[in-house]
């Protein structure tokens, strides 16, 4: 079934185009978190906020693509008799390979800014492995709910937009108040950025707590999206 | 769904069936009802769905070795039998019973890639269907010399024509050598030559113990292929038997309708 991947191997053409976003943005953040409000706390501003960025975008755009997935391919799930999982999972496995640019971006500058490699790099792949199998459970349920309410995608869309500012992207996650840590640090995204920069920036291991929190967190969402998906395939066929 | 082995294969196709065991199928006429506003809507004033069977209480079996039409007028089920034959939706009521390997061929250029050439779609199709790589590669140049498109299986699918896309399909799904070829109404895109070859291969299948579904509205493919017909209206099945006896007495009604508006 991996194969699937092979259909999108034509939309990833824009290399360049995946690469300058995130460059746009973190310009962009630097100059209104780094000038205008300035945050004189943090080391190396701009690629403290890259960290923050190149998880964030791949679960926007991870979930995104996934939620739609079934919708926007109605001849293979109305006439084709291929697992329909493959489908959301296949959306999120593209978005990772096209994220690659941006991780292979990201731990050029953490070089060229001279934080240099660390043992700790082999952790990385665990994060992002992790965090893919948290966009696979969230991306299963809301695309099969979007089978039955078309409104979905615009839903997840809003959702994104509001928790852009909930997941500490361009501010630490130490200036969160105390009794909103334990609220903050259930998001998955949340654990896979701040554990980035541990790697990255701070040249230490994440704190077992929070990967047994994302270990957890991800697993439980890929067993609910699964069991979700199983039950409301039987009727993609009429709705779709 | 895997299809590696060849024992297996050869083990399953000498007990292929699909059986269906009062199976009927109901649809809901509010197509809206997938908009958010419907369903609060709904949760406000109860209004009574307007439904319909799409198939109602049908039987049959089909054996292996066995080639059958389904004709009817439009609308009377015979995709949404196909469709359960495949398995792309449970029934509502009943039981579909199959086994051994199907291949489904319902509409034209689904499961093809328009943005990949013939051969990537030959790949991607095959997977779809449950091959791995290796045995892609393997059944590739039988494949490309029965689709018989020359040059053009390297270039995008959406520079083709819907003869040369039915061509490439029918092309992979006879090579997957399913128990079970279940085609749509889509041969009749294909010239002369090419229904010969199909009607050709077919034949050859039918030798093999392989068996042929099909939904056709041309009563010379369906005489030619297929030795039992099964005739469906309004989701019912009407008469199930020998091909010349259900076409007879199909054409000699449709005949009787278009005389009486």
């Amino acid at each position: 079934m991996k194969d699937f991947k092979i259909r999108y191997r034509n939309m990833s053409l824009g290399v360049l185009w995946s690469i300058l976003n995130p460059l746009v943005m973190m310009g962009v953040l630097t100059i209104v978190f780094g000038r205008i409000f300035p945050n004189p706390s943090i080391e190396l501003f701009p690629v403290f906020i890259l960290c923050g960025l190149v998880p964030w975008n791949f679960f926007t755009q991870a979930w995104n693509s996934a939620t739609t997935s079934l919708t926007d391919n109605v001849n293979l799930v109305k006439r084709v008799a291929a697992p329909r999982l493959a489908l959301p999972i296949a959306s999120v496995i593209a978005s990772g390979l096209q994220i690659a640019f941006q991780i292979a971006l990201l731990l050029t500058l953490v070089i060229i800014f001279g934080k240099g490699v660390n043992l700790y790099w082999v952790w990385l792949p665990l994060l992002w492995v992790l965090e893919l199998v948290f966009a696979c459970g969230m991306g299963l349920v809301s695309s099969s709910i979007n089978v039955y309410i078309r409104d979905t995608r615009y839903i997840v869309e809003s959702v994104l937009v509001v928790f852009f500012w909930f997941v500490p992207i361009f501010y630490p996650a130490s200036i969160i108040p105390q009794r909103y840590q334990g609220i903050y640090m259930l998001n998955p995204v949340t654990e896979v950025v701040m554990g980035t920069r541990n790697i990255l920036l701070e040249a230490k291991a994440p704190p077992t707590s929070s990967l047994i929190n994302l270990v957890v967190v991800s697993l439980v969402m890929l067993a609910f999206g699964f069991g979700i998906f199983v039950r409301m395939q039987r009727r993609f066929y009429e709705l779709l | 769904m895997r299809f590696t082995d060849r024992p297996e294969r050869a083990a399953s196709s000498s007990e292929a069936f699909i059986e269906f065991c009062d199976v009927s199928k109901i649809f809901f006429r509010q197509s809206e009802r997938v908009l958010l506003g419907r369903y609060v809507k709904a949760l406000f004033q109860h209004q009574p769905r307007d439904r319909f069977y799409a198939l109602k209480k049908v039987c049959f079996r089909i054996n292996h070795g066995e080639n059958v039409a389904i004709v009817g007028p439009n609308g009377s089920g015979k995709s949404t039998l196909l469709s359960l034959a495949i398995g792309l939706t449970p029934p509502d009521e009943g039981t579909v019973t199959a086994s051994g390997r199907i291949a489904g061929l319902l509409e034209l250029g689904s499961g093809f890639h328009q943005d990949l050439t013939g051969r990537e779609n030959v790949f991607l199709n095959a997977s779809l269907l449950g091959f791995t790589r290796r045995g892609t590669e393997e059944m590739l140049e039988s494949v490309i010399e029965f689709a018989d498109i020359g040059d053009f299986i390297d270039e995008r699918l959406r520079t083709y024509s819907s003869g040369m896309t039915m061509r490439l399909a029918f092309s992979v799904a006879v090579n997957l050598s399913p128990d079970f070829l279940i085609v749509d109404e889509v041969l009749s895109v294909g010239d002369t030559a090419f229904q010969q070859k199909c009607f050709r291969k077919i034949d050859e299948m039918k030798r093999n113990g392989k068996t042929l579904l099909c939904v056709s509205h041309s009563p010379a493919m369906v005489r030619r292929l297929c030795e039992r017909t099964l005739w469906l209206d309004h989701g019912e099945l009407i008469m199930d038997g020998n091909t010349e006896d259900v076409l007879r007495t199909y054409e000699g009604e449709m005949l009787e309708r278009t005389k009486t508006p």
